[in-house]
């Protein structure tokens, strides 16, 4: 079935030596030693990429932060100034995609754990929240601007981005809701049940409960997401300067920010600054994600 | 106390309906609006058109269908060989300590923003492809020229961004390999590593070809990274030091001042991203059932 000895066949002159001498073995080692310095190889390159990426934009960036950057309006497109705005701007917009995306992709999840059947539509509706989760960004854009922007006349404004963005997020959230339901112990509904609960009082009172800190994951993680996004919200939200007042005024976001800064060259200082803002940000993000989603895969071992 | 649940249900149900709905929604939008242009102007002219001049009313959005192939393709090249070493070094050969600190750090590079990649790109990439590459290239072939934005800059980084995608879900198929192949191939006699490329390898392959297939899936559609490493050329390339001009890339430069013809073409560039996506992403799901229910 398998050629295991492949490597031993190669040369047959040697090969009447090697039982002999033994060398059989030494051959296949090179060739492995080879093979395992390749793999250690990559895995160093993938973690030296990491840190080169990370630590370039935060040793460049980092000395160009003070509170004045934080606290200050930019100037002149961006070349001058904070980003003040820009951080109410992606507050904003983050808020508003959370605040759609949450509700919706909890109840999903709900469903599609508590009730769902495995129907026809059931299926579908597995493949639509999968198939959505493979968009790219840009076509959420495309989407977006066609949509809330021209066909439901939002304009370019933080409700259009919020609700772009919340359409984005919404698959990890029903993902990773849908899998902290799975780990609650069956035990816990049963209990419910014979406790005289109805069905609706098990999930409101017991299950949720007991999975909230992996819809916090999916939460963070849709943060994260609506914070490094860019294409869609550049599409949707705009990319005014101005500090938004109301959900109908257009925003820019850090990420937004830091592409036109790059793009347009505008001040290398700046765009080093805001992009390490957006990187410590991801930072803090990731680390409270493994956080949460530790503390519910350390639960449910005891529990189990 | 019935009815009140069975509204509960309902309303929940709807919820779930939500993202397929806007699947739905966002093929019917981007179809109303670029299927026009793409009729109009004939669509194996618009695919196989070679020049994009918008101010002109050509609309050949071959050399950025030709942009994200060759962007992609390189990426796979570096990305594929690179992520499966990965896959196979946290599934089979790092011990649990290494694991433990390469997984998370795997984890952050999919959570860098796509455009801080984009900004290392242009900043480190695309002067070191001018100053260091192509002096080199130029003892060979004299002729080259390269501005530093490039296929080869943004291959590079597509492939670190694509890394995650391939190195997750290759592993994990590399661990769901039931230990019985592993054992009995030791026992056979096969050192470690024969055993991880003739057995656990061939016999994860549906997971690993699903990774590949999403991270091809994934260099598609980026867009920040490339629009700002490849040049934004809207030419046929000629090697892998040209610019080049991606679909996503175009789309997102020209959307903004774009005259409403204009913009209908960059519809239709969308519906050809969106058709190379939804077959990318469909094949992933199906090569994982079909090859997983062996």
């Amino acid at each position: 079935m398998m050629n295991l000895n492949v490597n031993t066949e190669s040369t047959p002159n040697i090969a009447s030596k090697k039982w002999i001498a033994g060398s059989t073995k030494k051959k296949i080692n090179i060739g492995e030693k080879l093979a395992y310095i390749g793999i250690y190889l990559a895995a160093i390159l993938t973690i030296c990429a990491l840190v080169s990426i990370i630590g370039y934009v935060l040793l460049n960036g980092l000395k160009y932060i003070d509170l004045d950057f934080f606290t200050q309006e930019p100037s002149s497109m961006g070349r001058q100034g904070g980003i003040y705005s820009i951080i109410i701007g992606t507050i904003y917009l983050t808020l508003v995609a959370v605040a759609i995306a949450t509700p919706i992709g909890v109840a999903a999840a709900i469903y599609l754990t508590e009730y769902a059947k495995e129907t026809k539509l059931v299926k579908l509706i597995r493949f639509g929240t999968e198939t959505l989760a493979g968009i790219p960004s840009i076509i959420f854009g495309l989407f977006g601007f066609v949509f809330f922007v021209i066909f439901w006349g939002f304009r370019w404004s933080i409700l259009s981005g919020g609700l772009t963005l919340a359409m984005m997020i919404l698959p990890t959230l029903v993902r990773a809701t849908e899998e902290s339901i799975k780990t609650v112990p069956q035990a816990y509904r049963e209990g419910s049940f014979a406790l005289g609960a109805t069905k609706l009082q098990t999930i409101v009172k017991v299950v949720l409960p007991s999975s909230i800190s992996g819809i916090l994951t999916g939460l963070i993680l849709g943060i994260g997401r609506a914070i490094g996004e860019t294409a869609a919200v550049m599409l949707t939200a705009g990319s005014s300067l101005g500090v938004p007042k109301t959900l109908m005024d257009p925003a820019r976001t850090m990420a937004v920010h830091t592409y036109i800064l790059a793009s347009e060259g505008l001040s290398k200082e700046k765009t080093f600054a805001t992009a390490t803002v957006l990187i410590l940000l991801v930072l803090f993000i990731n680390f409270m994600a493994n956080m949460t989603a530790n503390r519910y895969m350390k639960k449910t071992k005891v529990e189990a | 106390m019935k009815t009140h649940e069975k509204i509960v249900e309902a309303m929940l149900f709807i919820c779930a309906t939500t993202a397929t709905l806007s699947v739905f929604l966002i093929t019917f939008f981007i179809f109303k609006e670029g299927l026009p242009i793409l009729s109009e102007y004939g669509f194996l002219n618009f695919i196989f058109g070679k020049n994009w001049s918008p101010t002109n009313g050509e609309y050949g959005a071959f050399p950025m269908i030709a942009g994200s192939v060759s962007v992609t393709i390189g990426a796979l090249i570096i990305g594929v060989p690179m992520g499966l070493a990965c896959a196979v070094f946290l599934a089979e050969i790092a011990p649990k300590s290494v694991v433990r600190v390469f997984k998370p750090a795997v984890e952050l590079l999919a959570g860098i923003p796509s455009v801080v990649y984009g900004f290392f790109g242009l900043s480190i990439l695309v002067p070191l492809i001018r100053t260091q590459v192509l002096p080199i290239v130029q003892k060979f072939s004299p002729d080259t020229y390269t501005s530093g934005y490039s296929i080869l800059g943004g291959a590079i980084i597509l492939a670190i961004m694509i890394l995650p995608t391939i190195i997750n879900i290759s592993e994990n198929a590399i661990r769901a390999v039931p230990s019985e192949y592993k054992h009995g191939s030791l026992a056979l006699g096969a050192s470690h590593f024969e055993t991880i490329s003739k057995v656990l390898i061939p016999a994860a392959r549906s997971g690993i070809i699903a990774s590949v297939v999403l991270g091809m899936g994934r260099a598609v559609g980026e867009t920040m990274a490339v629009i700002l490493i490849t040049g934004n050329m809207p030419r046929v390339p000629g090697g892998i030091l040209d610019s080049v001009a991606t679909m996503t890339g175009t789309i997102a430069m020209e959307m903004g001042y774009a005259t409403p013809t204009h913009q209908k073409a960059l519809f239709a560039t969308g519906i050809i991203l969106f058709l190379f996506i939804m077959t990318l992403n469909i094949s992933a799901t199906a090569i994982t059932r079909k090859l997983g229910g062996e």
